[in-house]
């Protein structure tokens, strides 16, 4: 409950904290001032995305053997990739960010993931959140380790951008997060007749004890994220058609960034990735609103975007080979990507283990030469300058194998 | 503490909250004579249209084999069968939550609901984890009720061999690795739910066992089987005793041998474990965090501890020990336990009076329990949800209980609770200032603000 002292110090500015935090947004801006905060997204793909036909190894013969119907044809041919390094190439729907790719903002980790051999996504998942493989009895995320290991911050330090009400695994534990409920246009969802009763509230818990102060924090950080999400800008995409819902939040999400809120992790998901049936029309379906949402969000982070990393994850890879379906079933290693303004990117890392049947794990799915958590604690030691110390608390139990200098 | 305080902590402590007409009841009663009853309830619910509900659950009615025979989808089955069979399974969860929901906003016999809820989550199953779900509403109705005030053994011994806990935690796979019957699922020794059944079901992780004695009871266990058909399970139970997986060596366990036999084995260990001081200890901790204090006093502690040591576990007395205890009726204690998601919602909307409730309420209510992280009957591990105010009291969640307060107001839309009424039926816990800024308040608000107000967010 770290962040109870910052709001001690807030409600010395008068007797109703709440207000009093409402009110004097410079006390936001005074110990967190928006520029030179380093930041972290990640972003989760649940479902299992398919890192073959994303970050497509394209000169693996196996690559196409294996994939009559659903395989991405090579750079240059109708509907082919787009070349990243003469390997691999990107398939075509995320043209959106071959401009990331080209100014050195995009990277991406092949062949990694978690090392524990689970197909169930239901166990994958969580494992990917608690970042403690095979130990299921884990009940916080690494992202709520994280926030306890950074230093202080505003009660709006972690943000959930959800749908629900419902914390993800990965942000729950000990420190306080933030969770945003947004719409499909990407607007906080509160109605009228909520504020007015929010205010008889706020005189409710109006007290010192335990109680009134978690009340009081929850609602100095609901405050600032509702003003910075009701800003003019918001009012535009207000009650428009939308079926570009994660390029809204990822936009909400930037807005939040910029704003008073002091918010330095932050967490996004997008499902529908399980493509066992017709994978070919569902990737392009889903990949361009993600491409979109990932260059809106690069975009509208403007000057900040220098000091933010963006983790793309899921929670294992697809077989090599499709399936009778036009599809491909749950699989192993996977692609992350890794996208920032100090990202050294235009280079896909990872040990390529192939795909020819000798190097495959179980003989049908990409191997795994990188564990996610080396990929991770590459991206926290570097982002937020953490020392092992500080690491190993939020990948307990890990020792890194493959240390990347990916920032 | 005086009448009206005593009548306020029993109604906070003995059941999910008060109804309205409980606090008059209770007076006329006498406190003695309503902990007496609530601690012996008849075995049939009241009021009757709770039990012709309860009756109308057909599924929970079945036995576990019929529940596996008529529910799980057959060995070579189709795609579309596997569907329809998921699909049935829905209405297995969907009667156990409403059995559970409808049981504590309206049955008569608080404390029992109280109970069932207590000892489900000290022997807790996650209905998530594969055909735990078949089983999850009767493992509740025949492994817990009938022994949620009676002997701890009992309990014991129905929750070791109920499918449920057997497929939870693994031990139907536990066989003897040098057993003919040793591969495929049952690939060799799963300690899993023997090192549960020490740690968290009996003696308590500073219990005072040791590896070998969790390697021990793992090999006294093997052979503990999930019968799933008539022919596995003659009597339907989903039990059965596998002596060709068993282990029949001789065993030494906490320092007692155990001759190699079958399953009189397990009967011996779960005995010693019934009977052990740290078991003892251990339930009594816990029941005294549930029902006085997040750190319950020593004294009352050890008290109940010898309590259950005299009776050989007897719940019903060791209960009526800490309702007599000096600690239980300490001013110090009167309204500190913070409410877990479950109490908070269950008690606001008895606090409404709602009665009889349709399927979707009941969903509604649920599904609020979901989104303040205490799923019914979906907590993953097995040490149940915590009953600790640090568990449930942070920042977003005490806005969302805002949310849910307004949604319980709402919740009966034909017969809306009025502020006058709430404030009877939950007597004098409201401070003088959450009364001024209520009656401040546009009489539309007021009762959601009762229901959100900090006293009712403790019990």
């Amino acid at each position: 409950m770290k962040r109870r002292r910052f709001l001690q110090s807030a409600a010395l500015v008068g007797a109703s904290s709440v207000a009093a935090v409402g009110a004097h947004s410079w006390l936001w801006r005074s110990s967190a001032t928006a520029a030179n905060l380093p930041r972290l997204i990640v972003v989760m793909l649940r479902g299992a995305t398919d890192g073959l036909n994303i970050v497509v190894p394209y000169r693996e013969n196996e690559y196409y053997e294996s994939r009559p119907s659903i395989a991405i044809a090579r750079p240059g041919e109708n509907e082919g990739v787009l070349d990243l390094d003469g390997r691999f190439g990107l398939h075509p729907s995320l043209d959106a960010l071959m401009p990331e790719w080209e100014s050195g903002n995009l990277a991406f980790v092949h062949a990694s993931g978690s090392p524990q051999a689970t197909r169930s996504h239901f166990q994958a998942q969580d494992y990917l959140e608690t970042a403690t493989p095979g130990e299921t009895a884990t009940r916080d995320g690494w992202l709520n380790r994280l926030l306890a290991v950074l230093p202080e911050g505003t009660p709006a330090q972690g943000v959930n951008m959800g749908t629900g009400s419902v914390l993800p695994l990965i942000f729950a534990g000990q420190a306080s997060v933030s969770n945003v409920s947004v719409n499909a246009a990407g607007s906080p969802r509160m109605s009228r007749d909520q504020r007015a009763i929010q205010g008889a509230f706020d005189q409710l818990y109006a007290r010192n004890d335990r109680l009134g102060e978690t009340y009081q924090e929850g609602r100095a950080a609901r405050d600032v994220i509702m003003r910075e999400l009701e800003a003019e800008g918001m009012e535009a995409s207000r009650g428009a058609p939308t079926p570009e819902r994660f390029t809204n939040t990822a936009r909400s999400l930037a807005r939040l960034m910029k704003g008073d809120t002091g918010t330095q992790v932050a967490f996004m998901e997008l499902g529908g990735w399980d493509t066992h049936v017709n994978e070919r029309g569902i990737l392009k379906r889903q990949l361009i609103p993600l491409g979109n949402g990932l260059a809106a969000l690069a975009k509208e982070l403007g000057p900040l975007y220098q000091d933010t990393t963006i983790v793309v994850m899921s929670e294992f890879g697809r077989t090599i080979a499709e399936n009778g379906n036009g599809g491909t079933d749950h699989g192993h290693g996977n692609a992350m990507w890794i996208m920032g303004g100090g990202v050294r990117g235009r280079k896909v890392y990872g040990e390529w283990p192939g795909l020819s049947e000798a190097n495959q794990h179980d003989s049908r799915d990409l191997a795994i030469t990188t564990d996610f958590r080396d990929v991770l604690s590459s991206v926290l030691g570097q982002q937020f300058g953490l020392n092992n110390r500080a690491i190993a608390q939020v990948f307990p139990g890990h020792s890194v194998t493959r240390s990347l200098q990916l920032l | 503490m005086d009448t009206s305080q005593k009548i306020t902590h029993v109604l906070d402590r003995l059941t999910l909250g008060a109804r309205p007409g409980d606090r008059i009841q209770l007076q006329r009663a006498g406190v003695d004579t309503y902990i007496q009853s609530q601690l012996n309830p008849p075995n049939n619910p009241k009021p009757a249209s709770l039990a012709r509900s309860l009756r109308g659950y057909a599924t929970l009615s079945l036995s576990p084999v019929d529940l596996f025979e008529q529910y799980s989808p057959a060995r070579n089955s189709s795609p579309e069968q596997r569907e329809a069979a998921r699909a049935r399974q829905v209405q297995i969860v969907q009667e156990a939550l409403q059995a559970r929901v409808r049981g504590a906003l309206e049955s008569d016999y608080q404390l029992q609901e109280v109970m069932a809820d207590f000892w489900f989550n000290h022997f807790n199953v996650f209905l998530g984890k594969g055909l735990t779900k078949l089983w999850v509403g009767v493992y509740e109705k025949d492994a817990i009720r009938p022994h949620a005030l009676g002997k701890f053994r009992n309990l014991l011994g129905a929750t070791a061999k109920h499918p449920a806990m057997s497929f939870y935690l693994d031990n139907w796979r536990n066989t003897d690795p040098n057993s003919r019957r040793a591969r495929g699922p049952y690939q060799g020794l799963n300690e899993n739910y023997a090192r549960e059944l020490m740690e968290l079901h009996t003696m308590g992780v500073n219990g005072g066992y040791t590896q070998a004695d969790v390697q021990s009871l793992t090999r006294i266990l093997t052979g503990w089987g999930l019968g799933r058909t008539r022919e596995a399970s003659a009597d339907g139970s989903g039990f059965t005793f596998e002596p060709v997986r068993h282990d029949g060596s001789d065993k030494t366990l906490l320092g007692q041998s155990i001759p190699g036999g079958g399953l009189d084995e397990g009967e011996r260990a779960l005995d010693l474990l019934a009977q052990h001081p740290s078991t003892a200890r251990h339930i009594s901790y816990k029941l005294a965090e549930y029902f006085v204090s997040d750190t319950p006093p020593e004294g009352l502690v050890s008290r109940l501890s010898d309590r259950f040591l005299a009776t050989d576990g007897d719940i019903r007395a060791v209960l009526s020990s800490l309702f007599e205890s000096d600690q239980f009726w300490d001013d110090a204690y009167f309204q500190v336990k913070f409410k877990t998601p479950y109490q908070y919602l269950i008690s606001m909307v008895r606090a409404t009076g709602l009665s009889e409730p349709d399927e979707n309420t009941v969903r509604r209510i649920v599904g609020a329990m979901g989104q303040l992280g205490m799923p019914l009957y979906r907590c993953r591990t097995p040490d149940g949800y915590s009953q600790q105010e640090s568990a449930w009291l942070n920042a977003d969640a005490m806005l969302q209980r805002l949310n849910f307060a307004r949604m319980a107001a709402g919740l009966d839309r034909e017969n809306r609770p009025n502020a006058a009424a709430l404030k009877e039926t939950l007597g004098e816990a409201f401070s003088a200032q959450t009364l001024a800024v209520v009656d401040d308040s546009p009489a539309g608000m007021r009762p959601a603000l009762l229901l959100g107000s900090p006293e009712m967010m403790y019990r």
